[in-house]
């Protein structure tokens, strides 16, 4: 069949996107965002290799991640909402808080 | 046959991907990634894995993306370049991510051929995984569960709108 | 019984910690208390030690305590133990006797001072650093000693430091006494080298066996005498003891008449044997000593501080002291030392009478005929007066005598005559002064003259004390001439100092000499009469008929603007110029650059510190790329 390997450069592609995005962009909305990216291609491996051991942790481990990555992403919005709030703004440079 | 389809969800996800990179609305980033999520849920089935996938598209590209809207929506934001003044900045990370893209891609390239065994019928079934979650990984589910409530209650005390004195 | 001499510097020891550290918080009485107690109890502990020396004990040869095993370094070790032998008990005695003297006399001179407290501490803390040093049974523990009395000389001597003379003064003595001490620990090294240790007994026992050769010994030797020439005050490192006057009279009176400028002395007596060994140290010792006693008492003669003259005096005297040594007439020069211990501390705290008496006034052209006055300071002056310059019956002539006789005797004729000269201008300038003082016109101030009064018996009984003294222990050493074996003290220190060590003359020879003697203190009292006894114009013409001799001695022979010009000034001054150009350029600029450098660092690498978080992650994934990079490649 297809090869397990095509999954995982795919997974590292996506990776890489996502740490590209993240860099990238200055919003933190859309940073979040490829944050979840990056999580995703995690995702992807690990259902690549339950596939190619035959074991399925993998998949029960990407159940898991998906659950905590949504109570992550409730939480992690409900803070971007406090950012914006206090500074009134989200773009990531203006934040500079810890500058020095 | 299996190989176009996979082709086919791998240019959708990365696609989607690319949309939300270069889209300048925030509204439109979290919109693009919402097929990607979709193409990824495919490729878990793809892969032997039912369960996953469905979880993936409820979940994913379901809830959490309506999530993010919902909170794009609440906070006006300008439209940003989305590339970023900081020229330096902006090719150095671009470098960088190739390089990792590129260690990823040589640390697999002993194994770049091998082929996965045929799936066993019936696997990545709702009944096998959710034997292996009631029983092996007991733990792991409940604590996930209260996880999740924390992440509930915590989401909302955030958020909350403070009452003024 | 006889064990106890140990205890003897450690009682001081304690009154000087206690009071340094309490003192102050205690109420005046229970200072003097303490502090004139301690050393009592140290003299009587002194006399029963002494006591326990007489018959067979004395032959046996020192008695040593260890305290305890202080350095042990490869082939060099030196315990800190002390001995009690004849040279011991003498130094021993003059030290606590005198000095709980002067510290009863110190109750009523410093009644009233700010520091009442330390200045018996610190009288204290000298009488322990003295009885060290004559208890010392090694070179180490003696030095310790020798340094101690010089700390504590500094200290006194700068007691009202306030006063920038005093400080300066305190300066002065400290850093002369250093340049001497340099030569002093050069000589002890060398000790050690050649005798391989620096016990005394070891020291007398190798320098009898032949195993310290003439060389050795005289390079020895003339190194410590150096390093007795800053503590004694001789030719060319005397300088330091007319200045240190500025401090309170007892003090000139213990430290700088009676003990301390006599450790040389001492010293000198108690390694005899490694100075016999060696003629042309011994030949340096006399000829210093006899120039310094000449060259002193010049100076003297036309003085104007009471103070200075004694001063002055005392250099003069610890001269001969240093004759007799160099001559062999080691017991002669320690007998010297013994009698000038009494009057010389006598003359002093008869001098602090007139200056307490006079609020104190103490230059000698506002004094006069204060003999109405104060009558039994002048008794005691006078008593002084009479013992320092010789005249016969007085102990004073006693101990010159035998110095110069010795002298005589062992061929030294130059050393002879320029004792002779000496005493001379001893008994000329003590005169002058206890005319100017106490007889004549009054020249006083007429505000001093309104509060003068005796001083309370605190103060006379002392005087009293010195002056019995003064006259009755000449006794202890009669010249031959009286009749055979009278010099019970030469006798007694026979166990440390041999009895050869002094020649012998004919008996006729000795009538002579001791008719020498006599001629010359009257000759000199004669002079001083002639000169001041009844308002005169000699003085006056002969400084107008030779100025600038007048002038050269008056100035004490310009010896301290030399000294300045030549030392300390270029070294002041190259001191200066180090300073600015390597200690402020250089060690303050590496130490400051330094500073600087890390700053900068500092400062460059904050610019990594932007605050943003996308900047942040941008140096993760770096980081996470070389990680990676390292574990695949």
């Amino acid at each position: 069949m297809i090869p397990v390997s095509w999954f995982l450069v795919l997974s590292g592609v996506l990776f890489a996107l996502g740490v590209a995005a993240f860099l990238i962009k200055k919003d933190l909305l859309v940073m979040f965002l490829a944050v979840e990216v990056m999580l995703n291609a995690a995702n992807l491996a690990f259902v690549a290799f339950a596939r190619l051991h035959g074991l399925l942790e993998g998949q029960a481990a990407v159940f898991f991640i998906i659950t905590v990555a949504a109570a992550e992403a409730a939480v992690g919005l409900a803070i971007i909402l406090l950012v914006f709030r206090r500074k009134k703004t989200v773009k990531a440079d203006d934040i500079s808080v810890l500058k020095g | 046959m299996a190989t176009l389809l996979f082709f086919l969800l791998s240019a959708l996800c990365v696609g989607g991907i690319l949309g939300m990179i270069l889209s300048r609305n925030a509204a439109y980033s979290a919109l693009c990634l919402v097929p990607s999520f979709a193409a990824l849920g495919a490729l878990f089935g793809l892969l032997g894995g039912p369960f996953i996938a469905v979880v993936q598209v409820i979940i994913y590209a379901g809830a959490v993306m309506v999530l993010f809207l919902f909170v794009v929506m609440m906070i006006p934001l300008r439209p940003a370049p989305s590339f970023p003044k900081r020229k330096a900045f902006f090719a150095l990370s671009v470098v960088l991510a190739a390089c990792l893209l590129a260690l990823i891609v040589l640390s697999l390239s002993a194994s770049l051929k091998t082929s996965a065994a045929a799936a066993p019928e019936g696997f990545g079934g709702v009944g096998d995984i959710g034997r292996l979650l009631f029983t092996d990984l007991l733990y792991p589910f409940e604590i996930t569960s209260l996880v999740i409530l924390a992440a509930l209650v915590g989401a909302l005390i955030l958020a909350k709108k403070k009452k003024s004195p | 019984m006889k064990d106890v001499f140990w205890l003897i510097p450690l009682l001081p020891a304690a009154g000087a910690l206690g009071l340094l550290v309490f003192g102050s918080r205690l109420h005046r009485a229970a200072v003097s208390f303490v502090g004139c107690l301690t050393v009592l109890a140290s003299f009587l502990l002194s006399l029963l030690s002494f006591l326990g020396l007489s018959g067979e004990a004395a032959a046996q040869g020192p008695q040593i305590k260890v305290l305890f095993d202080w350095l042990d370094a490869g082939r060099f070790s030196a315990g800190l133990s002390l001995q009690f032998d004849a040279l011991t008990a003498v130094m021993a005695l003059v030290v606590t006797g005198v000095g709980f003297v002067i510290h009863v006399y110190s109750v009523g001179y410093m009644r009233g001072d700010r520091s009442y407290a330390r200045y018996f501490g610190l009288l204290n803390l000298f009488v322990f650093s003295m009885l060290l040093l004559v208890m010392a049974s090694n070179m180490i523990v003696l030095f310790i000693g020798w340094e101690g009395v010089g700390l504590c000389s500094y200290l006194l001597i700068g007691f009202w430091f306030e006063k920038p003379a005093a400080a300066a003064a305190g300066k002065k003595a400290f850093i002369l006494n250093r340049i001497g001490d340099a030569a002093f620990l050069m000589g002890i090294l060398f000790l050690f080298v050649h005798v391989g240790g620096t016990e005394f007994r070891l020291i007398e026992r190798t320098a009898l066996d032949g195993g310290l050769g003439t060389g050795a010994a005289t390079l020895i030797g003339l190194l410590l005498f150096a390093g007795a020439c800053g503590k004694s005050a001789q030719l060319p490192l005397y300088v330091w003891l007319p200045d240190a006057m500025e401090g309170p009279t007892p003090v000139s009176a213990l430290i700088h008449a009676a003990t301390m400028v006599t450790a040389g002395v001492y010293m000198v007596a108690r390694l005899n044997p490694l100075y016999s060994l060696s003629p042309p140290a011994l030949q340096t010792v006399a000829v210093v000593g006899a120039v310094t006693a000449v060259f002193a008492a010049t100076m003297a003669l036309v003085q104007n501080d009471i103070k200075r003259v004694l001063a002055y005096s005392t250099i003069s005297q610890l001269g001969f002291m240093f004759i007799g040594c160099g001559v062999g007439a080691y017991s002669a020069g320690i007998f010297h030392l013994f009698t000038h211990a009494f009057f010389k501390s006598l003359l002093f705290l008869a001098a602090g009478s007139v200056m307490h008496a006079l609020s104190g006034e103490l230059d000698l052209r506002r004094m006069g005929g204060l003999r109405r006055y104060l009558p039994l300071t002048y008794a005691a002056f006078l008593v002084g007066t009479v013992a320092i310059s010789g005249v016969p019956f007085f102990s004073g002539f006693f101990s010159k005598d035998a110095i110069l006789t010795s002298a005589f005797s062992a061929g030294r004729h130059f050393v002879w005559v320029l004792g002779l000269l000496a005493a001379v201008m001893t008994a000329f300038y003590m005169f002058r002064l206890l005319l100017r003082v106490f007889h004549g016109r009054e020249r006083l101030d007429p505000e001093a003259k309104a509060h003068l009064h005796e001083s309370p018996p605190v103060m006379t009984v002392p005087l009293i004390v010195l002056a019995l003294l003064s006259v009755s222990a000449g006794y202890l050493a009669l010249p031959a001439v009286f009749g055979k074996d009278l010099d019970r003290f030469g006798r007694f220190l026979g166990s440390v100092i041999p009895a050869g060590a002094d020649a012998h003359v004919s008996l006729g020879t000795e009538w002579l000499l001791l008719l020498a003697s006599t001629t010359v203190a009257l000759l000199g009292i004669g002079l001083a009469f002639l000169f001041y006894g009844r308002p005169t114009v000699i003085p006056e013409a002969l400084v107008r008929k030779f100025p600038r001799l007048f002038s050269l001695v008056a100035n004490k022979y310009y010896v301290d603007e030399v000294y300045g010009a030549v030392i300390v000034n270029p070294l002041l001054r190259g001191s200066e110029a180090v300073y600015r150009r390597f200690d402020l350029k250089v060690i303050d600029g590496a130490v400051n650059g330094t500073a600087r450098l890390t700053a900068l660092a500092g400062r460059g690498l904050n610019v990594l510190q932007t605050g943003r978080v996308r900047d942040y992650a941008l140096a993760l994934l770096s980081g996470l790329l070389v990680v990676l990079g390292v574990l695949v490649l």
